[in-house]
């Protein structure tokens, strides 16, 4: 399994990152993962954990297979072969929206927001698994269904002061340029409150400054609601400064794992990054 | 318990002053903030409570009466109360402008030797972090947003929170303390300590009294009838004298209510929710609002295009005078309402005027069709004249009597005077104590009667009774020739076309006067769309042959209007260029209230103000600039140099008489 500087932990005693954070035992383990497409074999055999509060990051070349192993996480694809455990427990095949209430959230690489909603509808859906009341009651906003959207308000109303989108909160998403929408996004899938959320790509198509915001709010949202995440890059610079682990893919197997140091200094990463002579 | 409250009987400090709002408008609102997407709101007594806890954590911390305390964030209630809290416990505020940098920032808290810090959020904790190892009286640090702040290490850090939540649980040891310090206060008591930005030089620390700052907030409340149930909204910097007499001075003095925006982005949004109705904004402000307004209306549909055009047209020709209270005939009144409904109200509605009762401008001279147009939808927009030293108010506009060219009568308690060279000198209630640590600069610039020169050239009409100011004293000077030459007048008549954003004018000592210019991108930028002119950035859309060519309409008009004035027909514009960057505070080119810094930028493009005058008709140019994060770059421009045509002069009597 993992090998590297941190060897010595387990299951349960988790470690120490180099700023000082404790990070927790296991979340969630990737045993065995197999994923098929009929005759094409887009994972093959890749066994990895996260740990809570950890910032674990999936790189590789394109096509590796990273945005396959995030579906799987988020429970959008079932694996052919081995299993995904989560909480100490072997997950069984569910729908996307059942791993939802688990606690796993998302944002897409493509960004996928309700265009025509205001920023603020968009994060209140977000909220979706926590409201419960019924058809009559939201109809007729009364009750329930009123004291929930309070409650529910008041947290989404929490996240948008923390990242910082006060200024866009009744505009409606399609208008914004990219890198706020991409942040609106961040803002719903925190509006779940995950345990584990997970980024795909979340500086794809941004400039300098934008990567620079983005970056903060994931270091902040682990900070200050001690949320894993797991995420998908592209800029080198940007996985090695954020996380605390990476994984590395290459033609769906995996070729590295371990802190940005040693993933680094791994031949074969450097290999399938340059590109080898052959 | 018998203590004398002599001193706060007399309100002779802003915690007598607080004291006593809370037992007079207990109930009515003193401070709101939009926060979490609700306007949260701060009663009286609730504030006098907050300011209570926090002034005993200070105390409890260590503070010692006479030490000073640095404030730095944005507008916020409890940045505000830090300050009262730190005048209540005998210690004085020294509020500092967010957006400097550390370097600017060390001088300072290094000039006043605070010991304690107080900071809105993260960035600013992280610039005195920075530069904490040159500060050596520097020891503990307030912040107020624990954003991101988990990690740090908190031997010198303190939550603002938990520094109440201490003084409150330390009140029956501490209380007598604090009753103690604030009966001490009295109106020679320094009150707040605020620094200059400085056209020149290092800033300097102007220090004011209790005197200063009461008697020029009750004097100025009275002369515009300011009274609790006001609202105003406190969005310019805490830093800058204006905003502590508006949002501390008047509100404690008339007991108004302060509001606060959620963010600077959000602060047009939240003018519009609360609708002051008392304002003050630089003219920068009024002419982007304007500038934005009208960019709508030239997307908006040819009928409601027309109705706009059609009354405003009206509104110009008799808004000012029914605002002026002047006869005015029945069936202009009866159109005027019509449009007032149609058009005015709304509008003002739009832009948050919709209760406003009095407007200030102040800072920079505002154009007169920026001035005309809010003056015609019935805002009261006035203009006042003031310094720092002076705590703002020197002169001010009475209702009534509002021109764009004047800046009004010497405000109640004020002397002005006019010396033989034309500098303004005043002398009031509101008259600084002195700069810190600056004696020289203090006898220089106030005399032992209590004159203050105010460093501005101007006189007072004849007809009227209203002073003009024609430019600062030092920037007046002469042209090779002789004739007067005033930069900031001809660069005034420049920056009223929407197209300039700024411009510097050079000519002392020289046969002809030259000028670089800023393009405004907003309003260049949208006209570069409309015309389907593709830019990728500043630098290229200032170099565009068809931008030039409109600049070069604008400058020659200007020769035109400056070729009028007998006095100033020599400050007309030979040659010019369109700069390849904005002028910018961060490069130094600009203050922090954003006037120019001439002699910075004359010396740092010393090439280019060469080219304007050897006749060349380009020049190749590097300049280094620096960016939000500190972090430093070039940029090259191969710049355009254009002659403008120069009007004859009328008549050539000139100054020789």
């Amino acid at each position: 399994m993992f090998e590297g500087a941190d060897a010595v932990m387990d299951a349960s005693a988790g470690y120490v990152t180099e700023d000082g954070r404790q990070i927790g035992g296991v979340l969630m383990e990737m045993k065995n993962i197999t994923l098929r497409f009929g005759g094409v074999v887009a994972i093959k055999d890749i066994s990895f954990d996260i740990r809570e509060g950890e910032i674990r990051a999936i790189i590789g070349p394109n096509g590796a297979g990273k945005s396959s192993m995030l579906n799987i996480i988020s429970g959008f694809y079932t694996p052919s072969e081995g299993s995904v455990w989560y909480q100490g427990a072997p997950r069984p095949p569910m729908r996307p929206y059942e791993v939802a209430r688990m606690g796993v959230a998302r944002t897409f690489q493509n960004i996928a927001l309700f265009e025509g909603m205001t920023v603020l509808d968009n994060v209140m859906t977000g909220r979706l698994t926590k409201m419960n009341a019924g058809i009559a009651n939201q109809a007729l906003w009364w009750g329930k269904a009123r004291d929930e959207e309070v409650a529910n308000r008041e947290k989404v109303e929490e996240i948008i002061d923390f990242l910082e989108i006060q200024a866009i909160r009744k505009t409606p998403v399609g208008r914004l340029p990219y890198g706020l929408k991409k942040r609106v996004e961040l803002a719903r899938a925190l509006a779940a409150e995950p345990s584990i959320l997970l980024l795909d790509e979340p500086m794809a198509g941004m400039n300098v400054e934008e990567k620079e915001d983005m970056s903060r709010f994931i270091l902040d949202v682990n900070d200050e609601f001690g949320t894993t995440i797991a995420l998908i890059e592209h800029d080198m610079g940007v996985v090695m400064d954020l996380s605390d682990r990476v994984v590395v893919m290459d033609y769906g197997k995996k070729i590295g794992d371990g802190t940005p140091d040693e993933v680094r200094n791994n031949q074969d990463v450097i290999d399938a990054y340059l590109g080898v002579q052959h | 318990m018998t203590l004398t409250h002599t001193a706060s009987d007399a309100l002779e400090s802003f915690p007598a002053l607080l004291e006593r709002n809370a037992r007079l408008y207990a109930a009515k609102p003193a401070y709101r903030e939009k926060e979490f997407g609700i306007w949260q709101s701060w009663t009286w007594s609730e504030t006098a409570k907050e300011i209570e806890s926090l002034a005993l954590g200070l105390i409890n911390m260590g503070i010692a009466e006479g030490d000073y305390i640095a404030i730095i964030g944005r507008n916020r209630p409890y940045l505000y109360w830090s300050m009262v809290a730190a005048q209540a416990v005998g210690a004085i505020p020294v509020p500092l402008y967010q957006d400097a940098n550390a370097e600017e920032m060390a001088y300072v808290l290094d000039h006043c030797g605070a010991r304690f810090v107080i900071a809105g959020d993260q960035e600013q904790v992280d610039k005195v972090i920075d530069i904490q190892d040159d500060l050596h009286q520097f020891e503990h640090m307030i912040y107020l947003d624990p954003k991101g702040m988990r990690k740090y290490d908190h031997t010198r850090l303190h939550e603002y929170s938990h520094v109440q939540e201490q003084g409150h649980a330390a009140r029956d040891e501490l209380t007598p303390e604090l009753h103690r310090r604030t009966a001490k206060l009295n109106y020679d008591s320094t009150c707040v300590m605020l620094y200059t930005s400085g056209t020149t030089g290092k800033p300097k620390g102007v220090v004011l009294s209790n005197r200063n700052m009461i008697e020029t907030a009750k004097n100025s409340s009275e002369f515009d009838h300011l009274k609790a149930g006001d609202e105003v909204l406190a969005y310019l910097p805490m830093a800058w004298v204006g905003d502590f007499i508006f949002s501390i001075g008047q509100a404690y003095w008339t007991g108004f209510c302060v509001n606060c925006p959620e963010s600077p982005e959000t602060m047009m949004t939240d003018l519009r929710e609360i609708g002051p109705s008392y304002y003050f904004a630089p003219p920068r402000i009024f002419e982007t609002q304007l500038t934005q307004t009208m960019i709508r209306m030239e997307d908006a549909g040819p009928t409601k295009k027309k109705i706009f055009d059609h009354f405003m047209a009206h509104a110009r020709k008799v808004g000012p005078a029914i605002l002026d209270g002047k006869s005015v005939s029945a069936i202009d009144r009866l159109k005027y309402a019509l449009g007032e409904f149609m058009v005015y109200g709304p509008l003002k509605n739009m832009l948050g005027f919709g209760r406003v009762r009095v407007g200030y401008t102040a800072g920079e001279a505002i154009g007169p069709e920026i001035f005309d147009f809010y003056r015609s939808l019935g805002i009261n927009l006035k203009q006042l004249y003031g310094q720092t030293e002076a705590s703002v108010f020197i002169t001010q506009q009475p209702d009534g009597e509002v021109r764009s060219d004047t800046v009004g009568v010497p405000s109640p308690g004020v002397e002005v005077r006019i010396a033989e060279n034309g500098e303004v000198f005043y002398r009031s209630p509101g008259t600084f104590v002195e700069y810190y640590k600056n004696a020289e600069s203090t006898a220089d610039t106030k005399d032992p009667e209590g004159w203050v020169a105010t460093g501005d050239a101007g006189f007072f009409e004849p007809s009227t009774g209203h002073l003009r100011i024609i430019d600062r004293a030092k920037d007046v000077g002469q042209m090779a020739d002789g004739s007067l030459f005033a930069p900031k007048y001809v660069e005034n008549k420049l920056k009223f076309f929407p197209n300039i954003l700024e411009a510097v004018v050079f000519g002392a000592g020289k046969d002809r006067c030259t000028a670089f210019i800023n393009i405004d991108l907003t309003a260049v930028g949208n006209w570069a769309e409309r015309n389907n002119i593709a830019y990728a950035s500043y630098q290229e859309l200032a170099g565009h042959p068809q931008v030039l060519e409109t600049i070069q309409s604008h400058v020659e008009e200007v020769n035109r209007s400056v070729a009028q004035d007998e006095m100033l027909s020599g400050c007309q514009i030979h040659r010019f260029l369109v700069l390849h960057k904005e002028l910018d505070a961060d490069d130094g080119e600009l203050t922090r209230t954003r006037k120019v810094r001439r002699k910075i930028i004359a010396e740092k493009f010393a090439d280019l103000v060469g080219a304007l005058y050897d006749g060349s008709p380009s020049i190749y140019t590097e300049t280094e600039v620096t960016y939000e994060d500190g972090r430093k770059g070039k940029i090259r421009a191969t710049l355009e140099i254009r002659d403008a045509e120069v009007a004859p002069v009328a008549t050539q009597k000139v100054a020789a008489e």
